[in-house]
């Protein structure tokens, strides 16, 4: 068998195995958070009785592993439960929030991880010069503020006193894909602020450790010039890191934006999350927790198969 | 005359040091060298580390390593001054005037792309060649330097080829672009020597067939000889004695040439086998793991207390896999080691404290064998206290004693790692080795990081010390130039096995097997001429064969 076949299954069986470990831990996180939710749908005034009843209804008397293997085998078979609350089936809910939430990433990921690595490159090329500085500075002011504060100051700026783009960022189905471009222009520039420094920076190091290599001596005794030695062998050889910052920032994009979500009252995932925690509803919380962890390992997994399949030593064995 | 390819003046050379706990200062590395070389002809820069002889080779491409920087002179190539020309001008100059083939051609090729885009890049981006033609001549160049399949070898990956095809592709790298004069800095020196004659034939022949000019850079004096018309010997930035090969190698004038000419004037009577071995290994094989095959089959050596044994083979060949077999790092697959009488457990951790005290090791990269943030006295201090428990007065009296036995004065003892020069270090860390009492000590490639005249005395040294201690030298190394000034039984390794084993003399004196053949007919000789003679020899048995 080719190595490289080898070594992709072994990380599609390990990614697997976390996934299930994930799945542990979420569920065990959440039964032992304090509180009941039969005693939160009925309120303070209900009866011990109805308690009982509502408990034995949601199966909240069954031991903790029954529960988690009925929780899992629904799960396997693409049904996620349904919500305390409303009553309403998870998966359904959540597809649409989560592809609002894929739409904002998607388009936040576009715009940041192209300028990232194009501003990782010209920083390695202007090194300790200003273009370097500048961009270290500006990349790092953005990442240090909290990027609530960062979605305020350009709702204030960008929509309010410059009029260009709308402040709140709802979607729905009804829109077309300017329109929703419109809606979401801010959201996704205070991703891209908040990512940026990360993947830029890691860019930058990546390519400047490269650069300390004999071949790129090589490059510049054959005449190259400094940005084709950075392209064509500088690059090549610092993807694996790169592209394991890339997408942890991916992953961060997806899980993370809840603050930015919640700023812009965007429909996605992070507040629905969010707005399910505060009424202790824990199907959804354990679904929503599961389809991120699904996501932060899905990532990580296509990052580390990029890193194999970068190494040449790997894709040509002798 | 013809007017000069290559015409310098005056050249000096600074470089910016950052010496630990300084500010950084300019010093000068180069003092103002001057040198003309003829279109087609080749001159031998020679020295030592430190002399300036990469750094003068590197000049001519206009080109400095980290901090290094020309600060005077002038460098001509094709009648240009190429100093005084902006960067624009200096890119159309490399990789395609002047080429460069490095020490280390596995480090010099890019892993990720394949060789015949290496090779061919220069001559494409120069415009000297079209694609196509760049591929044709880059596959005749391969077929010219004896590489193994020419027509496809330039669609692997750098990893895919071996040492000694990676540096002959480096060659292919430099000539394609039909350059005027290519720079060779060491371009042997990381070879085998079984390797290194075959490619220094190569570079030889393609030179002459290309008619390029060449600066070849070396601290070999023996390996120059072959390849160059002109040597200049270069010490501390400044040269020493200029002339023509014949005049260099057959009548040097200045006392350092001689030196360098004479070097390794050790003279070691071997000495007779004792009643009982220090060490006795025992059917020793030995596997890594994850690993399907032996690196070690069937090892039987024996080393008498007081005498040397010379481990010695090429990259490979297991020699050091069985230093680590017999310090227990690597425990055998089957065999048994008997140390001083008694068996040793096969791995480390089982071992007694006497087991460890007795059986020391030096390596061969002495930087990295010792904590840079440490003083020479608590390096040397550490075996002290730790096996023996000495401590304040006496322990430094003890150190003070060892700093005497390797050669090194008062003041050492403060002295950190980075502030020794490269044999201060080897010496420290022999000292190391010698404070525990041991009896035996292995030495892995302990020279072969040094410059020869270094080597030599570290040698000497090791000679010294063995008959004030009686301490036994299990002698790794791939330079049978060492081995003949220092072994007393010689085992020569091929491939995990002792091919040839016994008494210095009789290893070293015919009938060999073939392989010790190559081997020893391989070792450069300082003598003009040789390379051809080594190949016609060959040549001749092949065809007789």
């Amino acid at each position: 068998m080719h190595p490289i076949v080898k070594l992709v299954a072994q990380r599609l069986a390990l990614g697997l195995l976390l996934l299930f470990a994930a799945s542990i831990l979420i569920f065990a996180g959440t039964s032992i958070l304090p509180g009941d939710v039969a005693q939160q749908i009925l309120g303070q005034a209900a009866t011990p009785e109805a308690l009982e009843n509502l408990r034995r209804e949601l199966g909240l008397n069954e031991p903790a592993v029954t529960r988690y293997f009925s929780w899992l085998g629904g799960i396997l078979q693409g049904d996620l439960g349904t919500a305390l609350t409303n009553g309403r089936d998870i998966a359904e809910s959540l597809s649409s929030r989560l592809s609002n939430t894929l739409f904002l990433a998607f388009w936040a990921a576009v715009i940041a991880v192209p300028l990232a690595i194009f501003l990782g490159l010209l920083a390695v090329r202007y090194k300790d010069r200003w273009p370097d500085k500048i961009i270290s500075g500006v990349t790092l002011t953005t990442i240090s503020i909290p990027e609530f504060m960062i979605g305020y100051v350009l709702i204030y700026w960008v929509s309010i006193k410059w009029g260009m783009f709308s402040s709140v960022a709802i979607i729905n189905d009804s829109m077309t894909l300017g329109q929703k471009l419109n809606a979401i222009a801010i959201p996704v520039m205070v991703l891209t602020l908040v990512v940026l420094a990360h993947m830029m920076r890691m860019t930058r190091a990546a390519i400047l450790n490269v650069m300390q290599s004999a071949y790129i001596e090589t490059a510049e005794l054959k005449g190259l010039g400094m940005l084709k030695i950075i392209r064509k062998h500088a690059f090549p050889n610092a993807i694996a890191p790169i592209v394991n910052v890339v997408m942890l920032n991916l992953a961060y994009l997806v899980v993370g934006v809840v603050v930015v979500e919640v700023v812009f009252a965007y429909p996605g995932m992070g507040q629905y999350l969010v707005d399910h925690v505060s009424k202790r509803d824990v199907p959804v919380v354990q679904a929503c927790g599961l389809i991120f962890a699904a996501v932060y390992i899905g990532l990580n997994l296509i990052a580390d198969i990029v890193s194999i399949l970068a190494n040449p030593r790997l894709r040509h064995p002798k | 005359m013809t007017e000069p390819l290559l015409k310098v003046r005056g050249l000096k050379i600074g470089a910016t040091i950052y010496p630990p706990g300084e500010k950084s200062r300019e010093i000068e590395i180069v003092h103002g060298v001057d040198f003309d070389l003829a279109p087609g002809k080749v001159l031998g820069l020679i020295g030592e580390s430190g002399a300036g002889k990469s750094t003068i080779g590197l000049a001519s491409m206009a080109y400095g390593r980290g901090g290094v920087e020309i600060t005077g002179g002038t460098v001509e190539v094709n009648g240009r001054d190429i100093l005084s020309s902006g960067l624009r001008d200096v890119r159309r100059l490399r990789g395609a005037e002047v080429t460069y083939v490095s020490q280390s051609a596995a480090a010099s090729f890019n892993p990720a792309k394949q060789i015949m885009e290496q090779v061919t890049e220069a001559a494409i981006f120069q415009n000297k060649f079209s694609k196509k033609e760049a591929e044709e001549r880059a596959v005749e160049l391969f077929r010219k330097l004896g590489l193994p399949d020419p027509e496809n070898i330039g669609s692997r990956y750098p990893h895919q080829v071996s040492g000694g095809q990676l540096q002959r592709c480096m060659t292919a790298l430099a000539l394609c672009p039909q350059p005027d004069l290519v720079v060779f800095d060491e371009p042997t020196t990381a070879l085998d020597v079984t390797t290194q004659i075959d490619v220094l034939a190569a570079i030889k022949e393609a030179i002459r067939d290309t008619g390029v000019a060449a600066l070849y850079i070396t601290h070999d004096l023996a390996v120059v000889a072959q390849v160059s018309d002109h040597i200049m010997v270069l010490q501390q930035g400044a040269t020493v004695e200029y002339g023509t090969t014949d005049q260099i190698i057959n009548h040097p004038k200045e006392d350092y040439t001689k030196a360098l000419v004479s070097v390794r004037s050790i003279q070691h009577e071997e000495k007779q086998p004792t009643e009982t071995p220090v060490l006795r290994v025992e059917g020793i094989t030995a596997r890594y793991k994850g690993t399907n095959f032996d690196v070690l089959k069937n090892i039987n050596v024996e080393l008498h207390p007081g005498q040397t044994l010379a481990v010695v083979g090429e990259s490979g060949s297991g020699k050091s896999t069985l230093a680590r077999v017999i310090t227990g790092l690597l425990p055998p697959s089957s065999g048994k080691i008997t140390f001083d009488g008694r068996e040793l457990t096969p791995d480390l951790p089982t071992r007694p404290l006497e087991d460890l005290r007795e059986l020391q090791m030096i390596y061969q990269m002495a930087d990295t064998a010792m904590n840079p943030r440490q003083t020479v006295g608590t390096i040397i201090g550490r075996p002290l206290e730790f096996y023996f428990g000495l401590k304040g007065a006496e322990k430094q009296k003890r150190i003070q004693e060892l700093l005497d036995e390797i050669e090194l004065g008062d003041g050492f003892q403060d002295r950190y790692p980075a502030e020794l020069s490269g044999g201060q270090k080897q010496r420290v860390c022999i000292a190391r080795a010698l404070a525990a009492k041991p009896k035996l000590i292995i030495c892995d490639e302990v020279t072969s990081a040094l410059d020869p005249l270094v080597a030599d005395g570290i040698l000497k040294l090791l000679l010294n010390l063995q008959k004030i201690e009686d301490v036994a030298y299990l002698f790794i190394t791939h330079d049978l130039a060492t081995v003949r000034a220092i072994a007393d039984s010689i085992a020569v390794m091929f491939q995990g096995e002792v091919v040839r084993y016994g008494p210095k003399s009789q290893v070293l004196s015919p009938p060999f097997d073939d392989y010790t053949d190559l081997l020893l007919s391989s070792v450069p000789e300082m003598k003009l001429g040789w390379l051809e003679e080594v190949i016609a020899n060959r040549k001749m048995e092949s065809a007789g064969n």
